[in-house]
């Protein structure tokens, strides 16, 4: 166990971003997101959920895969770059770091995603316990303790000191480089914030839900539930749950047309969006109930049926406290629970 | 890549069918010079340019893009220019508000029989150009290389 | 809010109509979610507080299709939205039993989390009608306290007035809650330098993560089918890509509802990132009161809007802008 001062933090990320760029929450405009460490960067490392969770570190928004331009009357075929360098992501909470895990199933097992791969390697972790869990918070649910987030580093933020304690090579490695600022420490206070944010979530409103009748089991009970065409009524159709959603792993692939050339690009999809998955005959999700049960679906019931009964859901709330109309997960789940008398 | 070269604005110019387009073809049989730079779209009106078809050219690398129109009364559907003057004023506006250079754009009345007007319109309006640059503000990075 | 029950279990007993259309319980202080009811038990979920924001006008859309008629619960600034929806001709009057209920001021959690109070678990003095001066917010890390006011959303702060624009019936108090210029921040940035201007929105805009709940939840965005979700249109549509995406998208969406946006100000309540969208129409908006005279959008449902007018010595876009 490592530490270091409140007041010593700025060193701290100065000397991280020496020797790889420094992604961490940084406030602009009262929100708070992810973003490149600067000198003058707001940085916040007490609001709990920053907008967007942390995955666009490893899956931005939207990224060109390769570009086609024309040159002496030939086509050339330009490769989007993988990262090459190292960065390192910092205050990650357990729930975000939880969702990285959920991701790399998705695109590291075949085929695998080239340009996850590469940032996956080139990024360290470094998580940041939750001082102080909020109303929406419901990790628990799904086995996260947001006490001891399990990421490359963990920190903990006690009184006037950042606790560090490295979990992997990688975060070795990192504590190593940065050696010169970090003391040694000992357990004590950090064991007391464990408990601390342990009791405090079990105070959580939302600490009984149970995800007791879902997985991969469920599919056909579930899918054919009436329940869904109450649950869907004022969903918007907008994309919110899904584009803060530290799981949600759906892409589209597009064309832009520059005029000179054409650059194929990625970016995230929401299953909410008309557009979801159409294809040439058209799509095969036609109204808005089909939508709003396939988010629900595939995070509670698709996605454990493909890899090994875990949830595509880590309990962030971000979705609880963002929908425009007051839906999330958690509705959903209840309405359930409470439908099969469990 | 860049190599210092004397900067060639860009300029899309809207020109309705009726007066506008037939003003530039007077011009051009009378022999009066505009510069090269002015690219020409025909539409049936004035009326017919949707305010996305100027962010559209600002976007693939307009540096200004200018309407023109039947003169208010004028119009060869009675009112549509009418209209197109409401949109016109709005959007630059809005334009303005945002931070988008006022010059880039402009919205000037051309009839059939204005050859002489339509040449100066486009000398003056890409002169303004030229004094603002390269449009950086409203066009899409991804159209720069 | 006992009576407004009452009053749709009245009008759904004696057939009057069909559902109700109000707001469901959330499951924590701050989130109910706008529903329809089909029958007297399910009523025993409806709420209406103060954090009852969502403009129904909207779901009426869907509503006009089904059979018979839909009781709607409409505050006094979601009847603009209404009007301007009957004049577009976009839902049935006579598929609509209006209740206007009344209207103190709306509030939010984001408000309030906003000024610093985390682990929100009870809100008490959020009475519709009776709503306190000091909210009591009890939340995870002991009791705290908010002012009303600080808690209410930007456009209760501009509020349009108490009155009511289209309704059947009326139920319960409303009161005006203005207590700022609604083009203050308008002129103000009117006032900057064009690189200022630039500055600030670009900001603004970069948080946007085109979630489109902007344009989802706005009343006057009642288009079947977006042009931003055409497959045929070259836009990113559902990517942050480019801040030109951005721009083009704001810019238009704005410039679509110029003169038939009422300033319901749901576009800037929803928005996940807080950027003050209401920015863009209120631009448009005092631009059509300067140069076309003084307009409100759903004020009625039968002027026509001004830019589906025009006269013959409107303002020269030229002269517009000396005059900005």
């Amino acid at each position: 166990m490592k530490k270091i001062e409140k007041v010593n933090l700025p060193a701290l990320f100065a000397a991280i971003s020496e020797e790889a760029s420094l992604v961490l929450p940084v406030k602009n405009g009262g929100m708070t997101n992810f973003a490149l460490w600067s000198e003058d960067a707001d940085v916040d490392l007490e609001t709990l959920k920053t907008v967007k969770s942390a995955k666009d570190a490893f899956f931005p928004q939207s990224e060109t895969l390769y570009s086609v331009h024309r040159e002496e009357g030939k086509l050339k075929i330009t490769r989007g770059e993988l990262m090459d360098e190292d960065f390192v992501l910092f205050g990650v909470r357990a729930c975000d770091a939880r969702g990285f895990e959920v991701l790399d199933k998705v695109f590291l097992s075949d085929p695998v995603d080239s340009f996850y791969k590469a940032r996956r390697e080139h990024g360290t972790v470094v998580a940041l316990a939750c001082h102080a869990p909020e109303e929406s918070c419901f990790c628990t649910t799904f086995g996260i303790d947001s006490a001891e987030p399990g990421a490359d580093v963990d920190t903990w933020m006690v009184g006037e000191a950042l606790y560090w304690k490295a979990n992997t090579e990688k975060g070795e490695a990192l504590t190593n480089r940065l050696s010169a600022l970090l003391s040694d420490a000992d357990e004590k206070a950090v064991e007391e914030e464990k408990a601390n944010i342990r009791g405090i979530m079990e105070k959580l409103p939302y600490a009984s839900l149970t995800t007791e009748g879902w997985g991969g089991d469920a599919q056909k009970e579930k899918f054919e539930s009436p329940l869904w065409e109450e649950l869907y009524k004022p969903c918007l159709a907008c994309g919110t749950c899904t584009f803060v959603c530290p799981t949600c792993q759906c892409y589209d692939i597009k064309d832009y047309s520059t005029g000179e050339g054409v650059q194929r690009y990625r970016c995230w999809d929401s299953c909410m969006y008309s557009d979801f998955t159409m294809m040439a005959h058209g799509n095969n999700r036609t109204s808005q109930m089909q939508r709003y049960r396939q988010r629900f679906m595939h995070k509670l019931v698709y996605y454990p049926a493909n890899y090994g009964g875990t949830f595509s859901c880590v309990g962030c709330g971000r979705c609880v406290e963002k929908c425009p109309t007051g839906l999330n997960i958690v509705k959903v789940m209840k309405a359930f629970a409470e439908k099969e008398g469990k | 890549m860049s190599v210092a070269t004397e900067f060639k604005p860009k300029i899309v110019a809207f020109c309705c069918n009726w007066c506008s387009y037939a003003g530039a073809d007077l011009a051009g049989s009378s022999r009066l010079a505009y510069p090269a730079d002015v690219k020409i779209i025909r539409v049936p009106c004035s009326c017919r340019v949707n305010p996305m078809f100027i962010l559209r050219a600002f976007e693939k690398g307009a540096d200004g893009v200018i309407l023109c129109g039947c003169h208010p009364g004028d119009c060869h559907y009675s009112t549509g220019n009418f209209y197109a003057r409401r949109r016109m004023t709005l959007l630059f506006s809005l334009l303005d508000y945002l931070g988008v250079e006022e010059g880039r754009t402009r919205v000037e009345w051309v009839s059939a029989a204005e050859g002489v007007k339509f040449s100066q319109t486009m000398n003056e309006f890409v002169e303004k150009i030229r004094s603002l640059g390269e449009n950086v503000r409203l066009g899409d990075l991804r159209c720069k290389n | 809010m006992q009576e407004l029950v009452n009053r749709a279990k009245a009008l759904l007993a004696d057939g009057t109509v069909q559902r109700v259309l109000g707001w469901k319980m959330g499951d924590l202080a701050y989130n109910p979610e706008p529903a329809f009811f089909e029958n007297e038990e399910a009523l025993s979920d409806f709420v209406y507080n103060s954090f009852c924001g969502a403009n129904l006008s909207k779901y009426m859309i869907e509503a006009s299709k089904k059979e018979g008629k839909t009781l709607v619960f409409l505050k006094p600034c979601d009847t603009y939205s209404f009007n301007q929806l009957l004049k577009e001709h976009r839902i049935l009057r006579e598929k609509a039993y209006i209740i206007g209920v009344g209207c103190t001021g709306k509030i939010s959690g984001e408000r309030i989390k906003e000024a610093g109070i985390r682990g929100i678990i009870a809100v008490e003095g959020a009475d519709a009608f009776a709503p306190a001066e000091t909210l009591q917010v009890k939340t995870l890390y002991g009791d705290r306290e908010i002012a009303y006011k600080d808690a209410m959303l930007e456009r209760c702060h501009v509020c349009k007035g108490k009155e009511h624009k289209i309704y059947d019936e009326i139920i319960g108090e409303s009161r005006d809650t203005a207590d700022s210029d609604r083009m203050e921040k308008v002129r103000e940035i009117e006032a900057m330098s064009p690189e200022e201007k630039f500055a600030f929105f670009q900001n603004e805009l970069s948080r946007c993560i085109r979630c489109n709940a902007c344009r989802n939840v706005c009343p006057a965005c009642s288009c079947r089918k977006c042009v931003f979700d055409s497959t045929k249109f070259d836009s990113a549509q559902k990517a942050n890509v480019d801040s030109f995406e951005e721009k083009m998208f704001h810019v238009i969406r704005a410039f679509h509802v110029a003169g038939r946006c009422t300033d319901c100000g749901e576009c800037s309540r929803v928005c996940p990132q807080n950027i003050p969208l209401h920015l863009f129409n209120r631009k448009l908006i005092s631009d059509i009161n300067e140069f076309y005279g003084e307009y409100q959008a759903g004020e009625d449902d039968t002027t026509v809007g001004p830019l589906t007018a025009f006269t013959t010595d409107d303002i020269e876009p030229s002269d517009a802008r000396e005059r900005g």
